[in-house]
């Protein structure tokens, strides 16, 4: 059934190929978006994508802070559809959640989404049903202040990362149920165990892979799905077909990125050139500068480089150094930058599966030793993670922001961490919380199930807000993935482990054993969506539905 | 071939007991078969005894809930014991009494089902004066918890059925690891058929050994007992060494299928495949079988030997 507009030759559909590369604008405040199928050839091989007005990325919308926006959105495909505007605060039945905000966009129906535009900054849009965003939906939101944009760049450029396959994506996840590790070719062999015993010794390598061998645990577990299956793509490029920005020796130019990927974090850099990150998630933060970001699933980040006379690759390697994207940015046309090699997969550490206790301990834990983390929080384990569905509880996370994490750390290069991130301006409530919710990342690895609390979203019930509370939020991760939390229609307001604001964002990236706490005012009436944005681990359950009443 | 078997034997109990927490591990795991449903703290009983040294968990803390949320302690020992803390959280406890709202909530993968069938060995069986075909096969439809599932092994001789063991079962998550299989089983071939009814539990035990035990009972007080373990070891991301030892044990003896009481055959088995896709690879590999006490018995009345080497060459595939 999902099956059929795959195996169809693109020659038996619509003669027209989807466009690619920098997306059309569309500005204004009246807009049509037509979602149909259209035929793409990243690979070789002609697949059939979902695509908003026939290209990939989709138009890039242009609006105006104030502005009162309607779309009008057409489904020509033969299954139900939807758009959801990432990170625009908005009326939830707007927010295009299927079964959430609203029944869906059924075929062949236009469906009007209004509201008005409270915001400013990078943003993006994707289709919330089934696995459309894996198969083209994506396209970026520019929200420009209405009082003039204090961050100034000569040159404007949406770079938008992603990751495509040439698979059915309900395929790729019957795979990953059959067989969890299926696209990981980088697992540890007898050849590297003998090459570590050579460097390492016998006794030492043996101490490091008992724990993990013991657990049931990969140490080279860093992505789902890896370059066995995906082509990265930049602004809908692939890597040999270089995406090209152009600009004037001396300018400064602005990079808004954004992480379309469905199951890919992008670790972004531009060697040569240092990069000043002015905006996260949409909200301006003090400048920062440096060398590498790792963007996680649906995360933004703009940035200000000076470019001097010459080309640059911004190269964008998947975090488990399977595969890249890249493009060039360019005084002229067909200039081109040499590109790096991908840096060598690290494996996973114990602060990755025990949190503060693994990095106290090092990679060897002692036997008996009386550890003290640097500060110990009390762990609230829900009664549901006691069971299948769990493979691993941490007791003892790590609530630090400073870790680039697994393959940036110490890699000699300066890398962006949320500790490193202050939206401007403070929090947009001042209030402390009146209430603490806590909520832990769950999953079994090996059945490739995802859940919170150890509940699937089929078996669990929507988590309350009370209107216009401030909240503290807890998310406790007890998986050795990290997890990109995204929820809809309220910010999330990120603090330090010692209890300060750090930065606001949509989605918050919650890294192996660790902990992370951030306020939320439930100001949004409505029902939510909230929820894991790897798309697949969505699917598994990893997601709620969010009251605010 | 007995040296080479002996070699083997060696190898692999130097292999397993590398570690004397693995021994340890066993242990608790089969003590623990009955009572499954604490077994994902397993895992992590493992974790407090490299760090607790002592075993003994210093008490909890009694900490209040607090908006710093400091206080806790050491007290990962007792967390992560098997039994469920007394300080759990109810995970319905966040919804304030609210459910699903009127649109039909979304469907997510949680609640697809899926199926899938693995034939880990179709395979050439050669041993000193025949050739047969030989196939073992697992296939299962369902979620990720609960899920119908069909085993099948056999040896096809001359185009008849020598033997075949079939197995319909039930199969139910009850530990991170683990799943519980009950069923039926049905045995054919040349020999009288026998039905059994199916008690097992699947799944890998730490270090990856994939474990299969099953106790079966049958009509007329006959029991039995299987055991298989495997494990895989990567020579390359492709190269696949699959040791495998298989075993079978029964309550009484079944003369009509040439079968004594207690230990009636054990199988070593090594298989290289080469995995040029996950779900297609071809192997060769050989296998030592010898058949114990009472069967073996049997076996030497019809003139047939107790102990056979077999050269296989197949394909392990799924879909």
């Amino acid at each position: 059934m999902g099956f059929s507009p795959w195996l169809k030759p693109s020659w038996a559909r619509e003669p027209v190929r989807t466009t690619t590369g920098t997306a059309n604008v569309l500005a204004g405040t009246e807009l049509d978006l037509t979602i149909a199928e259209t035929p793409v050839n990243f690979t070789g091989a002609p697949r059939m994508a979902t695509t908003i007005n026939g290209s990939i990325p989709a138009p890039t919308l242009h609006w105006r802070e104030g502005d009162n926006v309607t779309l009008r959105v057409t489904n020509r495909l033969s299954k139900d559809t939807s758009i959801h505007w990432h990170g625009i605060l908005l009326p939830y039945q707007m927010d295009g959640v299927p079964g959430i905000s609203f029944p869906g966009i059924r075929p062949g129906e236009t469906f009007t989404y209004r509201f008005k535009v409270m915001q400013t900054g990078t943003y993006w849009y994707h289709s919330h049903s089934g696995f459309q965003e894996q198969t083209g939906m994506y396209g970026a939101i520019i929200i420009d202040p209405a009082g003039g944009d204090p961050i100034r760049g000569d040159r404007d450029y949406v770079v938008q990362l992603s990751d495509w396959t040439d698979e059915d994506p309900h395929r790729v996840f019957a795979k990953l149920k059959m067989q969890s590790d299926y696209y990981n070719f980088n697992q540890p062999t007898v050849a590297d165990f003998f090459r570590d015993v050579s460097k390492e010794g016998l006794s030492a390598v043996l101490e490091k892979r008992r724990m993990w061998n013991q657990m049931r645990m990969s140490p080279s577990d860093l992505a789902d799905i890896s370059a066995y299956t995906y082509t990265y793509l930049m602004n809908g490029i692939t890597p040999a077909g270089n995406w090209t920005g152009l600009f004037r020796p001396g300018e400064k130019v602005r990079l808004r990125f954004i992480n379309s990927g469905a199951a890919t974090f992008f670790d972004v850099r531009i060697p040569g050139l240092k990069m000043t990150v002015v905006q996260s998630d949409g909200q301006n933060v003090e400048p920062i500068t440096i060398d590498e970001i790792r963007i996680g699933v649906a995360e933004t980040y703009d940035v200000i480089v000076t470019p001097k006379d010459e080309a640059y690759t911004i190269f964008a390697q998947s975090m488990d150094r399977t595969g890249f994207t890249r493009g060039t940015l360019a005084p002229r046309t067909g200039m081109t930058a040499s590109v790096p090699a991908l840096d060598k997969p690290e494996p996973l550490i114990m602060t990755d599966m025990m949190g503060a206790m693994g990095a106290h301990g090092g990679m060897v834990m002692d036997r008996g030793a009386h550890v003290m983390g640097p500060k110990t929080v009390h762990v609230n384990h829900a009664t549901t993670e006691y069971g299948a569905s769990v493979d691993m509880r941490v007791d003892t996370p790590r609530t630090n922001l400073d870790d680039p994490g697994v393959g940036l750390r110490h890699n000699g290069r300066r890398v962006l961490t949320y500790a490193d991130l202050h939206t401007i301006g403070g929090p947009l409530d001042k209030r402390v919380s009146e209430r603490e919710i806590e909520l832990h990342l769950t999953g079994n690895m090996k059945r490739f199930a995802w859940s919170i609390d150890g509940l699937e979203f089929g078996k669990s019930t929507p988590v309350h807000f009370r209107r216009d509370e401030r909240l503290r939020i807890i998310l406790h991760n007890d998986t050795m993935m990290v997890h990109p939390m995204h929820m809809h229609g309220m910010w999330n307001e990120l603090e330090s482990s010692d209890g300060k604001f750090q930065v606001r964002k949509h989605t918050i990236n919650v890294q192996p054993a660790q902990r992370v706490s951030f306020l939320v005012t439930a100001d949004a009436i409505g029902r939510w969506a909230w929820h894991c944005h790897l798309l697949y681990h969505m699917h598994a359950g990893m997601f709620r539905e969010v009251v605010v009443d | 071939m007995k040296p080479f078997l002996m070699t083997l034997i060696a190898v692999a109990t130097m292999a397993l007991s590398l570690s004397p927490v693995w021994a340890q591990e066993t242990t608790t795991q089969a003590k623990k078969a009955g009572e499954t449903e604490n077994m994902p703290g397993m895992d992590h009983s493992q974790m407090d005894h490299s760090k607790m040294g002592t075993g003994k968990a210093p008490p909890p803390e009694e900490t209040a809930k607090s908006d710093t949320g400091k206080g806790g302690d050491m007290d990962h020992g007792a967390m992560q014991d098997d039994s469920l803390p007394p300080d759990s959280r109810d995970p319905h406890a966040y919804s304030g009494g609210y459910d699903f709202g009127p649109i039909s909530r979304p469907r997510m993968g949680d609640e697809e089902n899926f199926a899938t069938v693995l034939v880990d060995q179709l395979e050439s069986v050669r041993t000193r004066d025949n050739t047969a075909t030989a196939y073992e096969l697992q296939a299962w439809i369902g979620r990720d918890y609960d899920r119908v599932v069909l085993k099948a092994e056999g040896v096809v001789d001359d185009g008849k059925f020598e033997e075949a063991r079939t197995e319909l079962l039930w199969g139910h998550a009850v530990a991170a690891f683990w799943d519980m299989q009950l069923g039926v089983r049905y045995d054919s071939g040349e020999n009288p058929d026998r039905k059994w009814m199916v008690f097992g539990i699947q799944g890998p035990a730490p270090y990856w050994f994939e474990v299969d035990a099953t106790v079966y009972v049958g009509e007329e007080r006959h029991s039995a007992l299987r055991l298989d373990v495997e494990y895989e070891l990567l020579l390359t991301q492709r190269l696949i060494l699959q040791p495998k030892i298989e075993t079978n044990f029964y309550g009484k003896s079944d003369a009509a299928r040439g079968l004594g009481s207690g230990l009636s055959e054990a199988s070593v088995a090594l298989r290289l495949r080469y995995e040029i896709r996950r779900e297609f690879a071809p192997y060769v590999g050989i296998e030592w079988a010898r058949k114990f006490g009472g069967t073996a018995d049997f076996t030497r009345a019809a003139d047939n030997d107790t102990q056979e080497t077999r050269l296989v060459a197949g394909v392990r595939f799924w879909f």
